[in-house]
């Protein structure tokens, strides 16, 4: 058993080139157990450092269709453990011949492209639900802002390069239980997170939060429309999320009370308008 | 009167936009600010990034500059004769309030409309004057909606659509008879020639010079409008054919339809009956079948004007029209195949890509995604024969819900 251990940040272009140099050398994939790095100096896997010689296959060289790659690529960074060695699996079987690529009868194919789903998924709901709150005097030539956020996966990497692109004259952090993201002076870079409490409420997220109450209208109560776009899980890092509840509880209300007011007697002013106009 | 602070006037100013349906913010030019001189970023798909408890999302800020408002449009919480609380704001703080939202992820811009103040090209003037300082002083390049005002003059629209990623006008109610009593300052013809100019800028802006420079972009995500449902006596017929001809005539990116909403304060020439919300949820099923499906709108509105409110237009139409089914899905035609209840443009994708290897399964159907449920009486492959069931009498009870008995107290 030939064991690879990936780093924690990197993980995809290392596992690509440990892919091909073992597909290369024809190494078949029950002969590889992949891993990933222990954060810091925790114990090591039961079978590491116990290679058993395997009987090699022919090498393969590894040509896939460009979108073959970028979707095994972006599975690569669910929470699965047992991702890369399945993602190595398909490699081989596409560069073979033996496996179709879109071809969703395939059992192992069918669930790397569900988990690609659930990874592209969880970048997306990463872009709409960071919140930033500002960490140093808005006077500052540059300004700065930090973010706490808790990916279902491991997807702080792929999903910072949108951050880079939108918040480009201003620097960021984005801290997640495993890696943080840090945009300073627009170069960006990942490191292994320190700090794992949240930034302090800044003057802003105020007026943001009036805001989501009065865009909501109560006339018009969908909550399992809002939850199933907003899950939950998300909502301990939302500054708006308490709110909800409470918007909830009195929408009936309010919606009632417009209904049953009576038509009131237009304002002064809207006469004069009226003769001024015609 | 004592001054109003930033936030009652956000209060205010959000209270009177939350009507307008539209939350766009895709499409229309790729811009970011990797060279570190600006702020935004736009032109991928949209960002939905907060939903409140009525199920729609924030995307953009949505505000009015200000609810103060001449017309008299009975629909309208806005309107002159309203009792509402009013407010405006000032360029500096529209702005302000934008790029703050933006730089903590809140939003992916601004969606700014207006209650007429003084005349209709003194407020084009101050809305074009606000997209103008986001863009130039603040370097703002996220995205910018700006509802214009039909009336305003076309030189005010022009430099709009320089500044916006998109225009709307809203056409406001289904037909021209409702539009003269509901919304007596407005004109069916104004706001159609309206829509007309922006068309035609809009493809002059794609035209290449005869040296191939290329004008300045104008709206680049198009323009779209918004009708009211439920507040006249119009039909889902009348209101799906008005739709077509405005994608047809002025190339619109989306109609919003919006189940009219008691407001606050509402006027006395109002039903103050709601119409269903389940209304709306058929218009947009409907208006998804015309812009993706290949649908025609006479064939999805039937004879009485209305559409089912029980079951899908789609599935409404399959069941009137049983001597097309069942659909042998490995010979099919993509058109066909669009018109099979359960599957969408993804699945009938790849459907399309699959049957050219080899021949489908219905145990492949689920793996690709379609609904089976509604699509089995509609469909033949190996594996799977509706037989009789595509033309048995009771296939409409299979989907709609069951008849409920009135309770008696």
């Amino acid at each position: 058993m030939r064991v690879i251990s990936l780093p924690r940040i990197g993980t995809v272009p290392a596992w690509r080139s440990h892919a091909r140099a073992l597909a290369a050398g024809g190494v078949p994939p029950g002969a590889v157990l992949w891993q990933l790095d222990a954060p810091e100096g925790a114990p090591s896997d039961l079978f590491a450092g116990a290679p058993a010689p395997e009987p090699p296959a022919p090498p393969v060289t590894l040509t896939l269709p460009r979108e073959a790659v970028s979707a095994i690529e972006t599975a690569l960074h669910h929470s699965d453990p047992e991702r890369f060695a399945r993602a190595y699996g398909i490699v081989l079987r596409l560069a073979r011949g033996d496996l179709r690529w879109g071809d969703r009868s395939d059992p192992a194919l069918h669930r790397l492209l569900a988990q690609e789903k659930a990874v592209r998924r969880d970048i997306h709901k990463m872009h709409a639900f960071v919140r930033f709150r500002e960490i140093c005097a808005p006077e500052a030539p540059r300004r700065t802002f930090a973010a706490w956020f808790e990916p279902d996966h491991p997807i702080v990497e792929p999903a910072s390069s949108f951050f880079a692109k939108r918040f480009g004259d201003m620097d960021w952090i984005i801290a997640t239980p495993t890696l943080t993201a840090r945009f300073v002076s627009g170069t960006l870079s990942f490191e292994e997170t320190r700090d794992t409490a949240p930034p302090a409420p800044d003057a802003t997220e105020a007026l943001w939060r009036t805001y989501f109450t009065h865009i909501f209208n109560p006339a018009r109560l969908m909550v399992s429309a809002m939850t199933s776009e907003m899950p939950r899980k998300y909502w301990k890092n939302l500054p708006e999320a308490d709110l909800i509840p409470e918007m909830i509880r009195t929408a009936p209300e309010r919606a009632m009370g417009m209904i049953e007011a009576a038509p009131t007697v237009p304002p002064k002013r809207a006469e004069k308008l009226r003769r001024g106009k015609v | 009167m004592v001054k109003r602070t930033l936030t009652d006037k956000l209060a205010i100013l959000a209270d009177a936009a939350k009507y307008d349906a539209s939350c766009a913010s895709s499409g229309g030019q790729q811009r970011n600010s990797k060279d570190g001189k600006g702020l935004g970023s736009a032109g991928g798909s949209g960002i939905c990034h907060a939903y409140t408890p009525d199920g729609r999302c924030i995307s953009l800020l949505k505000i009015l500059m200000t609810n103060f408002c001449i017309y008299d449009c009975a629909y309208c919480v806005n309107r002159a004769s309203s009792r509402v609380e009013r407010a405006r704001f000032t360029v500096e703080e529209v702005t302000r309030l934008t790029i703050e939202f933006y730089r903590r992820n809140y939003i992916e811009g601004l969606f700014l409309s207006s209650g007429i103040i003084r005349s209709p090209d003194d407020t084009m003037a101050d809305m074009v004057r606000i997209a103008r300082t986001l863009r130039e002083q603040e370097n703002f390049r996220g995205y910018i909606h700006l509802k214009t005002i039909p009336d305003a003059s076309p030189e005010l629209i022009a430099e709009a659509g320089i500044w916006a990623d998109r225009l709307s006008i809203n056409v406001e109610l289904p037909t021209e008879t409702a539009l003269s009593q509901l919304a007596p300052e407005k004109s069916a013809r104004t706001i159609r020639s309206a829509m007309a100019d922006v068309k035609t800028r809009r493809e002059a802006s794609r035209e290449r010079s005869h040296k191939g420079t290329r004008p300045r972009a104008f709206a680049p995500a198009g323009q779209s409008t918004q009708m009211i449902v439920g507040a006249d006596a119009a039909t889902d017929g009348q209101i799906l054919g008005n739709a077509a001809s405005l994608y047809g005539d002025f190339r619109l990116r989306r109609v919003y339809y919006s189940a009219f909403s008691p407001i606050p304060d509402a006027s006395r020439l109002l039903p103050l009956k709601r119409p269903p919300l389940i209304r709306e949820h058929r218009l947009y099923q409907a208006d998804w079948l015309m812009r993706f499906y290949g649908f025609k709108a006479q064939e999805i509105a039937p004879q009485s004007g209305m559409l089912d409110l029980e079951i899908d237009p789609k599935l409404a139409w399959a069941l009137g029209h049983r001597e097309m089914f069942p659909v042998d899905v490995n010979r099919a035609p993509r058109e066909l195949l669009l018109r099979v209840p359960g599957f969408g443009t993804r699945s009938v994708d790849r459907i399309i890509a699959a049957r050219r290897h080899r021949s489908l399964r219905y145990e492949d159907l689920l793996r690709i995604g379609c609904v089976l449920r509604n699509a089995q009486p509609f469909i033949t492959l190996p594996g799977w024969s509706p037989r009789a069931l595509t033309d048995s009498a009771d296939l409409r009870a299979r989907f709609a819900p069951p008849p409920e008995q009135l309770s008696l107290f």
